[in-house]
């Protein structure tokens, strides 16, 4: 059961880092800051796949916090590029 | 009896993986920002509830997997607001061009 689950963890990751072409190709920062947020929802995938895998329920807090910056960077993004005008 | 629990496991994290990479194949081959931010919203949002569900029986605690359905729900609530404000925004710089 860890090896298939650090086999899933491998291919969330391998899916985060093709989905990161878009930061390189986006033709706006909407699309850039988009690829930020599927890194932030992938990360916290891998670290709760990495938690039950290693059986330490300890490591689910870190994925809290990861969800908590991926908010943020969102909506500083939204506040950034909002007042531009 | 494991084995239930086992199989329950793979079946879901594997259906939530496939979602992440439908999700991510939208966000690379979808032509508009505002189908891309559809995409990465539902798709990428319904794989990682997926995955949080298969991983459910394999927690040794009911706490642990409180936290996990907490991380969850925070991850959906904040996915939706920020989407609608990107929206907005991606909206906004549409209107902008000429």
């Amino acid at each position: 059961m860890a090896e298939f689950l650090f086999g899933a963890g491998c291919v969330i990751l391998l899916v985060v880092a093709a989905g990161l072409v878009r930061l390189l190709r986006g033709p706006g920062s909407a699309d850039r800051m988009m690829a930020v947020q599927l890194l932030g929802t992938g990360g916290v995938a891998l670290v709760l796949i990495f938690g039950a895998a290693t059986q330490q329920p300890a490591i689910f807090d870190v994925a809290l916090v990861l969800a908590l910056l991926a908010a943020f960077a969102g909506l500083a993004f939204v506040q950034a590029s909002g007042s531009d005008k | 009896m494991t084995w239930v629990f086992d199989l329950w496991t793979i079946v879901l994290v594997s259906a939530g993986g496939i979602f992440f990479i439908a999700g991510t194949t939208g966000l690379l081959r979808f032509p508009d920002a505002l189908t891309r931010l559809h995409a990465l919203t539902k798709a990428d949002n319904l794989g990682l509830g997926l995955i949080v569900l298969g991983l459910l029986p394999q927690l040794t605690s009911v706490a642990a997997g409180a936290r996990l359905v907490c991380v969850w729900l925070l991850i959906m609530l904040s996915g939706a607001c920020v989407a609608q404000l990107v929206a907005h925004r991606i909206r906004q710089a549409s209107d902008d061009e000429p």
